[in-house]
């Protein structure tokens, strides 16, 4: 990893809500680097804290939650900037919003307004962060709308959310997302709302997007076939923890911790001829009540009473971390490369 | 957008034409008409009228006609202006109305705009601001203002006039500008004799609104296109101002219409406590002597008033929110 190239570094970052039952500890000291051009994909299941490490990065935690511990570095222009640190409502961070890190989000339906019209919201994203004049906005937005393959792109200027369908609206959300061509794109589960054709078209969209604009994406999923079309590495979150840190083929055929297999099993193949598909026994703890130690323990088939304990972020190699005690009595070929 | 409005016109006449209708029964509805209660009352303070009288007045009332013929000779003067004659008051019902119709309104509009300019900042604030302090105060005083009766407030609010300002309390104008032409003294001797009802008929409003502005906006407030306003980087105020209260407003719009009966009906006991000069007291004075032509011609404006609000706030709606245009 040449250091120049780091766009984004998060140490040890922690996220607490603060609810009246109880404190949940949404994200638990996670740590990752992004560089520059690079796609990092982000899994997990619903509540393990990806969205939220995401919105940390743009200093958008929601009431209750806050950062708690930990630094989200940016590196710009030979300086780092810590966004944890950064008052969440004032002008630093909202420069760095949209005109250097922006996000588009899983509901196409409702992330634009429903009562101003596409042009509105697209010139609106121009003009907070390039001072040109309302025709000169117009136009960009138009011109990137036209790069997404929108068609007629303008008449959507005057168009409303509700005449556009759910591919239209995230292709509109991407043209935004362009409009200051940010270094960083934060997608948030972007194709989950679309039926499979438009997700395949909107991934090949921001795949061709990426090169030309030559701009790093942090893509949250809990699709991991969306995973493997689109990151370069990936990150498995459980519980506001990462469990497996590889690069992508890594994290697919040499999967080493006990959860990422077991999503791995859960996923139909073509190849392979099974009854039934394998699923996790169990579901995911209530946030309020993290299990003690092994936070995947309840779950996992390869608990061992007494042998696990709390596991460290294991490195199995130099690209590779597990956060499994047993990771080399669990992984054959990981004891191999180890006593070789 | 224009055929819309016409269609919706089109279907305010239709609405106002049964309302004529319903406003007509509604008045033959209590047993008896005018004249018997009329000549109930002479014979209560010991006065007789001779049956000869009473005939020949309901000849010249018409009330010996037919129903139907009633309605039409009612409504036929209706449309030139003509409301008839107050039965009760012997003059014609425009000369009592109008003037009292505007003060109504005037009264109804500055409580509207009363309840308004403090209902919406304090819903905006108490939603993006849930449970602080403000919030609790801020509903706290609105639950009291609900919970107190208005004539109680009215009496308050005169006693402080009264004793703290040395106002002359009570009506919309001092004695010496009752008669007086319209001027620019007169236009302050009102604002100054206003702010009493405008407060007293738009607490309770308030206090509704300030909930309604509440919920409204803690549906939207977490809505994911304010996340993405907020992604793009545009400060907090602008954001909540631009997109949340924008949609949070539509449910304030689409209720205008019908703001104004309502505040009428509310004001019947203040007008009478501070002695207005509006349309409730005689609304009700009407009513309650059966004077048919002046309780018809303002149960009948009433409700012109209603449908034409309802129809403005339906255009007014259609203007703002994109989503109602289609259909």
């Amino acid at each position: 990893m040449s250091n120049n190239n780091v766009l984004l570094e998060v140490k040890d970052l922690k996220v607490s809500f603060y609810l009246t039952e109880a404190t949940v500890q949404a994200v638990d000291g996670v740590s990752f680097t992004i560089e520059a051009g690079k796609t990092l994909g982000i899994v997990g299941e619903s509540g393990c804290g990806k969205s939220v490490t995401a919105r940390a990065i743009l200093g958008m935690v929601r009431k209750p939650g806050k950062i708690t511990n930990g630094e989200i570095l940016y590196h710009r222009a030979g300086q780092a900037i810590d966004i944890a640190k950064l008052d969440p409502e004032g002008p630093e961070i909202r420069s760095i919003r949209w005109g250097e890190i922006a996000m588009i989000f899983q509901e196409p339906m409702t992330s634009l307004s429903p009562v101003h019209t596409i042009g509105n919201q697209m010139i609106e994203a121009v003009q907070l962060h390039k001072s040109v004049s309302k025709s000169a906005a117009e136009a960009v937005s138009v011109d990137l709308m036209r790069r997404v393959g929108l068609p007629y792109p303008e008449r959507l200027l005057t168009a409303y959310r509700h005449e556009l369908s759910g591919g239209m609206r995230q292709r509109v959300m991407i043209a935004m997302a362009l409009t200051c061509s940010p270094r960083l794109l934060i997608a948030d589960e972007p194709t989950t709302a679309l039926d499979v054709t438009t997700q395949a078209q909107i991934l090949d969209l921001m795949r061709d997007l990426q090169d030309e604009y030559n701009m790093a994406i942090m893509f949250i999923t809990h699709n991991l076939g969306v995973i493997a079309e689109m990151a370069d590495d990936v990150i498995v979150m459980y519980l506001g923890k990462e469990v497996e840190v590889a690069d992508v083929d890594t994290v697919f055929y040499g999967a080493s911790h006990p959860y990422t297999q077991a999503l791995l099993r859960s996923i139909p193949r073509h190849d392979v001829d099974v009854e039934r598909l394998e699923t996790i026994s169990g579901s995911v703890p209530d946030p309020t009540a993290i299990p003690a130690g092994c936070a995947f323990h309840p779950r996992c088939r390869h608990y061992v009473k007494g042998a696990c304990g709390t596991p460290p972020l294991v490195q199995v190699s130099a690209q590779h971390q597990v956060r499994c005690t047993r990771v080399y009595e669990i992984n054959e070929h990981l004891a191999a490369a180890q006593t070789e | 957008m224009f055929q819309f409005i016409v269609r919706r016109i089109l279907i305010a006449l239709v609405t106002i034409f049964a309302i004529s209708i319903m406003s007509f029964v509604i008045i033959q509805l209590p047993p008896g008409d005018f004249l018997t209660s009329y000549v109930a009352s002479l014979a209560s303070q010991g006065d007789s009228v001779s049956e000869q009288v009473v005939q020949a007045m309901r000849e010249n009332y018409g009330l010996d006609q037919p129903i139907y013929v009633q309605y039409l000779k009612w409504i036929g003067g209706v449309v030139q202006g003509d409301f008839g004659r107050s039965l009760e008051w012997g003059v014609p019902v425009a000369d009592l109305i109008w003037d009292r119709l505007a003060m109504s309104l005037m009264v109804g509009l500055s409580s509207v705009l009363f309840v308004w300019s403090l209902a919406i900042p304090i819903g905006v604030y108490s939603a993006t601001n849930q449970y602080s302090l403000i919030d609790y105060i801020s509903t706290f005083l609105g639950f009291l203002g609900l919970a107190i009766p208005n004539f109680m407030l009215a009496l308050v609010l005169m006693w402080i006039a009264f004793s703290a300002f040395g106002q002359d309390v009570g009506g919309l104008f001092s004695p010496e500008f009752q008669d007086a032409p319209w001027s620019f003294e007169k236009f302050i001797n009102l604002l100054s004799h206003l702010w009493i009802p405008m407060i007293v008929v738009g607490t309770a409003g308030t206090a509704g609104l300030i909930r309604t502005m509440r919920a409204n906006m803690l549906d939207e407030i977490n809505q994911p296109y304010v996340e993405t306003a907020r992604a793009k980087g545009l400060s907090e105020r602008r954001n909540i101002w631009k997109y949340p209260v924008r949609v949070a407003l539509n449910p304030f719009i689409s209720t205008v219409g019908y703001a104004l009966p309502s505040l009428i009906g509310g004001e019947i006991i203040v007008a009478v406590v501070l002695n207005l000069p509006t349309i409730g007291p005689i609304l009700l004075r009407g009513l309650l002597s059966q004077d048919m032509f002046l309780a018809g011609a303002i149960v009948l404006l009433l409700s012109v008033l209603t449908v034409l609000g309802t129809l403005l706030s339906d255009i007014l709606l259609a203007l703002l929110d994109p989503r109602i245009r289609m259909e």
